[in-house]
């Protein structure tokens, strides 16, 4: 059994959701100044964020999960720290209903406008929609 | 009783040239569909009739049954006379289009003695019929095509204008009859001055008929389709006649100010005329599908920077030398 | 001069380009604000091809997803395949024989050619060359759509990687059918870009445009031929190598400016860096058997992985998290156009309206692979 990426480093690091600014200010005065990607994950009682950063100089990814508590899903943006933040954000806030403060232009990405349900919550359910097949 | 035969001349005069201008512009759609398919690597029409001979017809006909649209807010009148604006003046062009003879008869409406000019001053009326229906149509894309359109056809009427009174100055006259006459000995192209001065003609008048590398005020990729974007049916049929009108014409007028006109050893006078005339249409053709579309801005700096002073200064030259 | 200038009134419009727009590559609204033919700002709209594909993810086994990645992007099927098999496998820690390895690779990279062949002539049909390149470019990219179609029986969407292989070994004679697309392609590709490049209307419209810079580039997070263009020398395929890539020889093409012309180039230069590509794997396929071994039930572990593939548009990115069952818990897809594209009003503001299409089909951006 062998990691098929194993060559790419990779580091995972846990943090609470005040520390993100710091800690992504800090990551990218580093080098890790290419915000890769921005997902979230319902774990069900909360919902992570995960954020991962990498170098592009250093061949390093860094990935940096946050946890939300599901009644108050608030966190700070990066959107004005690194720009690609902006569209990925509001695509969680589409998603999952996280609220990204002192973001320029927080809007559903996918969805219509006037929807009120976040579609990948695990609490989300429209039956008629979609049909779980026999596996 | 001479004013009542004058009147039935006048009349299949008249049914002749429309005749002829409704079948040679469904001819050259269907040309023009053919071209571009051989230069894409595909055939274009082939069902209906003889290698799709017949699909223009059955366009027509699709045409004429199509639900003429009006959209809401139009500017009605502005909007329903632009079609005739765009076909009318072309049709009017036709006067004064020499064609040659057949069986002794000059086949010209009318030997105007200012031929070219009332052709100049009406192919200037066709850019009247694009702005009304980019600003009749309520839609911004038409009125950005109708701009657009206003400004590229002043603009390269400059340097059109200058190529053809070089022409003018070296037949010395005005009348297109004797222009041609005056290419018997040699076309006016295969003079230098002249060879120049064709390809500025050429040139701006591609720009003229809003054809490929110079079709912004259409430029699918851009605004849809331009100034016509909300018309339908017959009216949408208008334009495309107009257009295609457009390119027989100037491609004619091409043949006649610089390749001799119907002058041509062995065939007769109006097959030869329509050998040069369909052969820059083709050659027009060939230019559309190969180029992509130059900018806006590119396209009012290249009429005034390059087109216009060099229309200019073979004027200048074309002039010394006839002085000398 | 000046009173006729003063009392001129002008005034600033809004046009909507599309969502039904003929060069907007599929269903993608863009709100433009111009003064005259000046874009003064614009904002972007997506969502009109949204299907829900993360959540379908989440209700399908890990099999029965692989034909919605076929859908994601739908130029490039085949490495959408790859990246989503290769993050299941690393997911479940595992790895697939070598002739399984060097068979997606000669796949995927010709699966890029085919790409960027639709990628560039759509770009150049943008610019009012109306179809003519774009028939060329598919008539080039019909030798590989029918090689796809005999291997797989699918001309568009595949289907044909499968977790731990591929669906069937290369049919017989397949080296001679794929030495001879690299030999047919490789003059095709030289006629494109002497088609384009020697265009002087072309070189006037893209030189220039959209100057995306090096630091924009990263800020935004743009990836692909895209980056590339930017002077960035930076490609999975060497930087982060996944399958076998380590062991063929290829250059990293990179423009200078990162203009539409750059991003053009770019994309030539790769097609043929491709063929390179494919032409070593060919002659060094190992022997074996490249279909599935590992049982017909794919239960990783439960954990997470994070997949990173250089597809032809950018880096597709794939985040599985499973919890030990047969259904993905959630998946992510990180997808190239995506990041590609909210790019673009930093790009045209100030420019004409024929630039927004100009720079729009110099980044190369598939709306299914978008909105997902």
């Amino acid at each position: 059994m062998k990691n098929v990426a194993a060559d790419s480093p990779e580091k995972q690091i846990e943090i609470p959701r005040e520390a993100l600014p710091e800690t992504a200010r800090r990551l990218v005065s580093e080098g890790f100044d290419n915000l890769h990607c921005i997902t979230a994950v319902d774990k069900k009682d909360d919902i992570e964020l995960i954020y991962t950063f990498y170098s592009m100089d250093k061949h390093a990814c860094v990935t940096v999960k946050t946890r939300l508590p599901l009644d108050d899903l608030n966190i700070e943006s990066l959107a004005n720290l690194r720009r690609s933040a902006d569209w990925l954000e509001r695509e969680v806030y589409d998603l999952f209903g996280v609220k990204f403060l002192n973001h320029p232009n927080l809007k559903r990405i996918l969805n219509p406008d006037d929807w009120d349900v976040h579609p990948l919550r695990k609490d989300f359910s429209s039956p008629d929609l979609i049909k779980k097949p026999k596996s | 009783m001479v004013s009542i035969l004058t009147f039935i001349v006048m009349v299949i005069v008249g049914a002749v040239v429309l005749g002829f201008i409704a079948v040679s512009a469904m001819f050259l759609i269907w040309w023009e569909r053919k071209v571009s398919a051989h230069i894409q690597t595909r055939y274009g029409p082939m069902r209906v009739g003889w290698h799709g001979v017949l699909q223009s017809v059955a366009d027509v006909i699709k045409l004429l049954l199509k639900e003429n649209i009006t959209p809401e807010g139009v500017d009605k009148p502005v909007w329903w006379l632009a079609p005739f604006f765009a076909v009318v003046p072309s049709v009017m062009v036709f006067v004064c289009i020499p064609f040659g003879s057949l069986f002794g008869i000059d086949l010209i409406p009318r030997d105007l003695n200012i031929g070219i000019l009332y052709i100049l001053a009406l192919t200037s009326v066709c850019v009247l019929g694009i702005f009304m229906a980019g600003w009749g149509s309520n839609n911004k894309y038409s009125l950005l095509g109708g701009m657009r359109s206003a400004a590229q056809i002043v603009s390269y009427e400059v340097p059109l204008i200058i190529s053809v009174v070089t022409a003018v100055m070296f037949a010395g006259t005005l009348s297109m009859q004797k222009i041609v006459e005056a290419q018997k000995e040699m076309w006016f192209v295969f003079h230098p001055n002249m060879a120049l001065a064709f390809l500025i003609f050429v040139i701006s008048a591609t720009a003229e008929i809003n054809r490929t590398p110079f079709d912004i005020p259409e430029a699918e990729s851009e605004l849809v389709a331009g100034f016509h974007t909300e018309y339908s049916g017959m009216k949408f049929a208008m334009f495309f006649l107009g257009e295609y009108t457009n390119l027989f014409i100037v491609s004619a007028l091409a043949a006649t100010l610089f390749l001799g006109g119907w002058q041509g050893p062995f065939l007769p006078p109006v097959l030869w005329f329509l050998i040069k005339t369909y052969g820059i249409v083709t050659v027009l053709m060939w230019v559309r599908w190969t180029f992509p579309r130059v900018r806006v801005d590119q396209l009012m700096g290249f009429a005034w920077k390059v087109l216009t002073p060099i229309a200019f200064a073979n004027l200048a030259v074309a002039g010394w030398v006839l002085l000398k | 001069m000046e009173t006729a200038k003063e009392n001129l009134q002008t005034e600033e419009f809004w046009v909507n380009m599309g969502p039904q727009h003929p060069s907007t590559h599929g269903v993608l609204y863009v709100e433009l604000k111009l003064s005259g033919e000046t874009v003064v700002d614009c904002i972007i709209n997506i969502g009109y091809l949204h299907r829900g594909i993360e959540k379908i993810a989440e209700n399908r086994t890990y099999t029965q997803f692989m034909p919605f990645t076929d859908r994601l992007d739908y130029v490039a099927s085949m490495t959408n395949n790859l990246g989503y098999v290769l993050a299941v496998e690393k997911s479940m820690k595992t790895e697939v024989n070598d002739r399984a390895k060097y068979i997606r690779v000669i796949i995927a990279e010709l699966q890029r050619v085919a790409s960027h062949l639709v990628g560039i002539t759509t770009f150049v049909q943008d610019l009012g060359a109306f179809a003519t390149p774009l028939f060329y470019g598919f008539r080039e990219r019909e030798k590989i759509i029918e090689f796809f179609d005999e291997l797989c029986g699918n001309r568009l969407t595949y289907n044909y990687m499968r977790i731990g292989g591929v669906q069937f070994d290369l049919p017989k004679g397949t080296d001679e059918k794929i030495k001879y697309i690299v030999k047919y392609m490789r003059p095709k590709i030289d006629d494109l870009e002497s088609l384009f490049s020697s265009n002087a209307i072309f070189t006037a419209r893209t030189k220039g445009i959209g100057v995306l810079s090096k630091e924009k580039a990263i800020n935004y997070s743009v990836t692909g031929p895209n980056l590339r263009a930017s002077g960035v020398k930076w490609d999975l395929r060497k930087d982060e190598p996944y399958l076998c890539y380590d062991k063929f020889n290829f250059d990293i093409p990179t423009g200078a400016n990162g203009d539409s012309w750059d991003r053009y180039k770019v994309r030539i230069e790769e097609m043929r860096q491709s063929l390179r590509i494919v032409e070593q794997a060919i002659g060094g396929l190992p022997e074996g058997d490249p279909t599935v071994k590992i049982g017909r039930i794919i239960k990783p572990e439960p954990g997470e992985a994070y997949m990173r593939t250089e597809a032809p548009r950018g880096e597709l990115g794939f985040y599985v998290v499973s919890d030990g069952s047969t259904y993905p818990y959630r998946l992510k897809i990180r997808s190239p156009s995506f990041s590609n594209l909210a790019v673009l009003p930093e790009l045209v503001k100030g420019m004409k309206v024929a630039d927004v299409v100009c720079v729009l089909g110099s980044l190369d951006i598939v709306m299914g692979d978008i909105d997902r």
